[in-house]
């Protein structure tokens, strides 16, 4: 039988605010435990949420930028239940009337195909603490738990998608589409390592041609692009066995086990809590006036596929190099201030794609990181673009510039003499003294029929350029070698 | 000393009769020697109450004092207080020692009161009797067979023993008004949102207000001045400018609107309170007010919908208590569950335990709009009823309890003791300000005249409620405290 997959997608943002959701205390990431959880952290007797404005206005962003309803009001209710490092013993979410109404995202398909995925709606809520399960032990030894609550109160945007993904690769690209908006809108730093996207993926099978879809299995808190599309594989694979087989795929929360590659069966539905959702009392319905809306509409910065559509209409770039470029907003910038700096867009895209992303994955870099600032690159360009030097010493220059060698490509062409020289007269006497050194070839040259002698001229080239340490201009040296060779002819 | 009114203890602490060390001692001896039959505090502050004592002594000597300068102050125990037990009346928080201040009492100490200490209460505010206190039950100083009141029963019972010239309660069904009726003090429900929660240990946040209770209207408004207004850290208190409440308090009353809902004069009302109150209304009209009926129909809704609503706002509130990270720990747990389970079913006694079962229900999936949603609807159409009446009328006037203080130990049906606040939860529902006055006694329990204002009216109710004072005396009586004469 053929099987079509049905996958739908949650993803949490973590929002790059200074300041928690409803307290003050600081975001950062890494902070020794609990020295970023003030009395509203730790849910003391008494303390009240006060919701953060930055959350909000962040959350608009993303909505508008998917294209999304903003409603006029929205509701924070409580989730409630216990666990210990929930420390109020509920969660402030948005059940019943979020921030974020319908939306959608476009993904790129492999084909090359654009698909676009419905977003159901988008809500703000807080983040729990960790529980440490690991290097706690009480006196006697046992083991015990440790819980921080840095991380409680987090805000964070959950990004509720419809069911509209069909396979693994569609969900790793909605997924790399969400982090392309959220990182452009600079609504968060996307780190997934850091945990600061993490998703829960629904993933069901049925018949091809089945309206109806199958029951699905929820796979929580999957923390990697890799790892989305390794879970959904294998879950899929579990469930279609499992049909075949005469078995029937439960509802339920199952976690993946990258270690294993393999999902496993958390708690069934009938486990299932009653979360009790109600009301925040303690904070007012969001209402935002269309002004507000307004405003933030027109602060958006300029969207992954907007940038795609410019890098290919206005600077004439690829559609494929427009897309690598545009995907990620840090590429996106590093290569438009290379371009700002040496005015050639499809230079700019070569280098950067070319020269620069080999070494930083030989690395393994983020582009942020590179040790070589977009404006080097550019000034290194320039000088390749004015015939300063040529391609052989530009790579040269650039190895040098990486490995921290001089702080501009001005210097260490300086430095390492790699200036190209284009003075006719300097590279006549260098193509003089070769063909007097060389004496034998000259005559294979000399006997070799006119259309084979193409080929026998790069021998003299490579010597020249080697005299040169690199640094002739290879059409010269080229044009006033084959001049003087066919005199001698 | 301890007979003088707030306004009176200021009035003499400026003219330099005694200071505010000689009047903080007094009041300490008092809570020393008759404190233990009333059990009317859970915390005394003894030596932080001396220092504030001396600290206001000082500012005054800088010339730099104000109107509540080195007044003394009981604080009902749901308020955080910086470095000070903070108990919520609960074995669950007997060993919590707060790290802040509530927003009140912030603005309590800025205004250099002195704290006597915290004052009993119904656990987690929740009782009308002070029954429910774990620390036990508080008498009644004008009859010790007799309840003070709840939840706010400490605090009132601490002002009308002259133990404290004022005190701070909170209201989420009744909670100050009805204590102040029973034990014959005037107690001051703000509007919901006028006063800081930041810091009150919550119950039902919808409905939890704070407020002044001392002997008199004019000792209220001097009280609000200093703790009314916004707060930022609590998102439902309204940033609205806060007029001199005392600056009104003499205004005549020819030609004030009384209206009466007849729902508050039927079935259940004890005939004497009847007479009380109605009596207190002639008063009014020889002030030159005119008197009406109205209807606040959906009155007879309000206590089920408040059982519903206060509850399911308390179980979630309630949460937190869960032998974590502070309160209490049950001994030796054998896993997660086991913690939960024993810490809260020892940590909370049984009317904290049937309010969070009944919220926990009303919640629940399938029930949830049977019961929230639809007494959130009944919310609406009491607070219309409310907004209706204000049309016609500038106050609305009744008892604040159907009876007097009924006998310690008299409640043992929990839907009775629910019953008794039949007058005071609509106020809490439609979030309007409330204030009950004393009016008379029933024997040697006295009577609480209860006056509603439509919301942020408490300029108004403060006046209505002065003039009243300015006209009788029932306000001045004082208990005779056996211990006192011994």
């Amino acid at each position: 039988m053929q099987w079509e997959t049905v996958i739908g997608l949650e993803v949490h943002v973590q929002l790059a605010t200074q300041s928690k959701i409803f307290s003050g205390a600081s975001t950062a990431f890494g902070a020794e435990p609990n020295t970023q959880a003030c009395a509203m952290d730790l849910g003391l007797p008494g303390v009240l949420p006060v919701l953060n404005e930055q959350a909000v206005a962040m959350a608009v962003q993303f909505g508008l930028a998917i294209h999304a309803e903003i409603p006029e009001v929205s509701v924070f209710d409580r989730k409630n239940y216990f666990y210990p490092d929930l420390p109020k013993g509920y969660q402030t979410s948005q059940m019943y009337d979020p921030i974020v109404g319908p939306g959608e995202v476009e993904i790129t398909l492999e084909d090359g195909a654009a698909k676009r995925i419905r977003v159901h709606h988008a809500h703000l809520e807080e983040d729990a603490g960790k529980s440490l399960h690991e290097t706690f032990t009480d006196d006697t030894g046992r083991a015990m738990t440790g819980i921080d609550l840095n991380r409680a109160g987090t805000p964070l945007l959950e990004i509720v998608s419809e069911p509209d993904m069909r396979s693994a690769k569609e969900a790793a690209a909605y997924l790399k589409s969400i982090h392309s908006i959220v990182t452009y809108l600079g609504i968060s730093d996307g780190n997934m390592a850091e945990g600061s996207m993490r998703c829960d993926v629904n993933v069901s099978v049925r018949p091809k041609g089945q309206a109806e879809f199958g029951t699905r299995a929820e796979i929580k808190n999957v923390n990697s692009f890799r790892f989305v599309e390794r879970a959904i594989e294998f879950e899929v694979e579990r469930q279609i066995e499992l049909i075949e087989d005469g078995g029937k795929v439960v509802q339920e929360t199952r976690l993946f086990d990258p270690d294993r590659d393999e999902t496993r069966s958390m708690r069934t539905k009938e486990e299932a809590n009653d979360y009790r959702y109600f009301p925040c009392p303690d904070l007012l319905p969001v209402v935002l006036d269309a002004a507000y809306v307004d405003h933030l509409r027109e602060t958006l910065p300029e969207l992954p596929d907007e940038k795609r559509a410019r890098f290919q209409n206005a600077l004439g770039l690829s559609a494929y190099d427009a897309g690598v470029l545009a995907a990620s907003r840090e590429t996106a910038e590093y290569f438009e201030a290379v371009k700002a700096t040496c005015g050639d867009a499809k230079q700019a895209a070569n280098w950067v794609q070319g020269e620069l992303s080999g070494a930083l994955n030989r690395e393994g870099l983020a582009i942020q990181d590179s040790p070589i600032p977009a404006t080097r690159l550019g000034e290194l360009i320039c000088r390749v673009m004015d015939d300063t030097i040529n391609g052989k010493a530009a790579k040269q220059v650039f190895q040098a510039l990486w490995n921290g060698q001089g702080a501009s490509a001005d210097e260490v062409i300086e430095a390492k003499g790699l200036k190209q020289v284009t003075d006719t007269g300097a590279i006549e006497a260098m193509i003089d003294q070769v063909i007097a050194d060389s004496p034998a070839q000259v005559a294979q040259y000399r006997d070799a029929e006119p259309d084979k002698r193409g080929k026998m001229i790069g021998y003299f080239v490579g010597q020249v350029m080697k005299a040169s340490r690199g640094t002739a201009n290879p059409q010269q040296v080229n044009a006033l070698l084959k001049e003087k060779l066919d005199a001698l002819c | 000393m301890h007979d003088k009114t707030l306004t009176e203890l200021s009035a003499s602490l400026a003219a330099g009769e005694f200071t505010s060390r000689e009047l903080t001692e007094h009041q300490l001896g008092r809570i020393e020697r008759l404190d233990g039959a009333l059990n009317s505090f859970i915390t005394v502050t003894p030596d932080a109450a001396r220092e504030a004592a001396d600290h206001a002594d000082a500012t005054r000597a800088r010339g730099d004092a104000g109107p509540l300068t080195g007044l003394p102050v009981a604080i009902k125990d749901l308020f955080c207080t910086d470095g000070v037990l903070t108990t919520a009346g609960s074995r669950m928080l007997a060993n919590f020692v707060a790290p802040y201040d509530a927003g009140v009492v912030e603005r309590l100490k800025a205004a250099g009161t002195v704290s006597l200490g915290k004052a009993n209460l119904d656990e987690f505010a929740m009782g009308s009797s002070n029954e429910n206190s774990a620390f036990g039950a508080v008498k009644n100083p004008w009859d010790s067979t007799a309840v003070p009141g709840g939840s706010s029963g400490g605090s009132a019972a601490a002002v009308a023993a002259g133990l404290a010239p004022a005190a701070l309660g909170t209201d989420t069904g009744g909670s100050i008004r009805q204590p102040a009726a029973f034990c014959g003090i005037t107690g001051l429900k703000p509007t919901y949102g006028r006063v800081s929660r930041w810091g009150i240990i919550a119950y039902a946040s919808s409905l939890d207000q704070a407020g002044p209770m001392a002997r008199t209207a004019e000792d209220c408004a001097l009280l609000m001045n200093t703790i009314a207004g916004h707060d930022a850290r609590d998102s439902t208190c309204v940033a609205r400018g806060v007029p001199d409440y005392t600056a009104e308090l003499t205004a005549p009353l020819a030609g004030l609107k009384i209206g009466l809902p007849k729902e508050y004069f039927g079935d259940g009302l004890d005939p004497a309170v009847e007479a009380a109150v109605r009596e207190a209304v002639t008063v009014y009209e020889s002030l030159g007010a005119t008197v009406r009926e109205v209807s606040l129909p959906h009155t007879h809704y309000a206590v089920p919908a408040y059982y519903v609503i206060a509850p399911a706002e308390a179980s979630s509130n309630l949460s937190r208590y869960d032998g974590v990270r502070f309160g209490h720990r049950c001994e030796n747990p054998s896993d997660l569950v086991d913690l939960y389970k024993r810490s809260r079913a020892e940590g909370f006694g049984d009317e904290v335990q049937r309010r969070i079962l009944i919220g926990t229900h009303t919640l629940s999936e399938g029930f949830f709009d049977a019961y929230y949603k639809k007494a959130q609807q009944v919310r609406r159409l009491i607070r219309q009823d409310f907004l209706d009446a204000f049309q016609d009328v500038d106050v609305l006037m009744g008892p604040t309890s159907p009876t007097p203080a009924f006998d310690l130990g008299a409640q043992k049906d929990p839907v009775s003791m629910y019953l008794q606040d039949i007058y005071t939860i609509a106020v809490n529902l439609a979030g309007i300000p409330g204030i009950s006055v004393p009016a008379g006694f029933v024997g040697k329990r006295p009577v609480g005249l209860q006056i509603l204002g439509t919301h942020f009216a408490e300029q108004r109710l403060l006046n209505v409620a002065h003039r009243f004072q300015q006209a009788t005396d029932w306000h001045l009586r004082r208990p005779e405290l056996a211990e006192e004469n011994a």
